[in-house]
């Protein structure tokens, strides 16, 4: 499922990165900048970034609304949608750390012993939403309380079905 | 050594999220976000993610204007600094005025830690506060490292008024407090989305 997604989104990152390309390397051609020229750039670039996280968190609201009012079901939109949002937010990440926080200027070295200690997030996350997700199965299939707990209640009379429930905050 | 304990904060937050997504995963229900998070003050109910659009752009609009504090700060500019570092705490203070709002609406709906009065998004009533119990740790966690943040940047802005920074010779303080400022944004957006959107 996970590898099916990262081929989902392979052309995504192409694009992203082309994309970086177009609008920044604007700034690095000439490489003999006047000092007034440089802040001038600078700034300009604060602004871009500015820009871009701000559309970037215009679309996520835009995907989260979406999916409130267009895919109220759990399956394969809402989850495609859920995972376009978390590239957009760790697109976001990116532009945050590189750009208003500089670590692309620090040396190399420093990079390293930041990154690389960081990189372990990948492992913790598969591994823990995994054992999450086991532990579930595991109980749904053997603890006949949890079971109960979780599903819709039979035995409640005032138990009405999941589809008729009224939620509280949607739009008539 | 800024980077370090921001490492270290990362792993902090990252542990939080990390339960709060596996906890999620072994469970049958979870509230819908749409639903539980969906008033504004002063326009009422019925408009899912409005607020917290908007404390995450006073929160990006605030971390831009540290970036130009910096900046003026590495071009010596006193007056633009003080410009902006205000600009920054004023973005902090109010962020940290939506973020306090949120919760008192919240706990006159009857959330708090231990209580989750909203149901499943699958209809079914919720049997765990899990849902509450991790909303308030981890944006209380984070509301915190604004707070803290705000206090930093008014140190900052104190000392630039008294001009320690122009003794100094460099502004290298304001940098570190913007790390910090920036790292507190960067956690926003990763809170913001497991909370809100997913």
């Amino acid at each position: 499922m996970l590898t099916l997604f990262g081929y989902l989104f392979l052309p995504v990152f192409t694009f992203f990165k082309k994309f970086n390309q177009l609008i920044f390397n604007s700034l690095y051609m000439d490489q003999t900048l006047s000092p007034a020229k440089e802040q001038f750039e600078e700034k300009n670039e604060v602004m871009k970034v500015t820009i871009i996280l701000s559309v970037l968190t215009i679309i996520e609201l835009a995907l989260g609304f979406l999916m409130f009012k267009s895919f109220p079901e759990a399956g394969f939109a809402r989850n495609f949608i859920k995972g376009t949002i978390i590239i957009l937010m760790l697109a976001k990440a990116y532009y945050i750390v590189a750009y208003f926080m500089h670590l692309g200027h620090e040396l190399k070295n420093l990079i390293m012993t930041i990154v690389v200690p960081l990189a372990l997030f990948v492992w913790f996350i598969i591994a823990f939403l995994y054992d999450g997700h086991s532990f579930n199965v595991n109980r749904n299939t053997y603890d006949r309380y949890k079971q109960q707990r979780g599903m819709p209640n039979q035995m409640d009379p005032n138990h009405v079905e999941p589809e008729k429930v009224k939620k509280p905050g949607t739009l008539e | 050594m800024m980077w370090y304990f921001l490492m270290s904060d990362a792993f902090t937050f990252g542990a939080f999220l990390i339960s709060y997504g596996s906890i999620r995963f072994a469970s049958n229900g979870w509230p819908d976000a749409n639903v539980v998070f969906q008033s504004f003050p002063g326009l009422g109910n019925g408009l899912p993610l409005m607020f917290v659009s908007l404390m995450t752009f006073i929160l990006i609009i605030s971390s831009v204007t540290m970036v130009l504090a910096v900046k003026a700060g590495h071009e010596r500019k006193k007056q633009d600094v003080v410009k902006y570092l205000v600009m920054t705490i004023v973005g902090g203070i109010a962020f940290l005025s939506c973020q306090a709002w949120e919760w008192t609406h919240l706990h006159h709906e009857g959330a708090w830690w231990g209580s989750n009065p909203f149901p499943n998004a699958d209809g079914s009533l919720s049997t765990s506060s899990n849902f509450t119990n991790f909303f308030f740790t981890i944006t209380g966690f984070h509301g915190f490292h604004v707070f803290s943040g705000v206090v930093i940047n008014i140190i900052m802005l104190i000392m630039t008024l008294t001009n320690t920074f122009e003794r100094k010779g460099h502004y290298l303080m304001i940098e570190k407090a913007g790390l910090y400022w920036h790292f507190v944004d960067l956690v926003w957006v990763f809170v913001f989305t497991c909370f809100y959107l997913l």
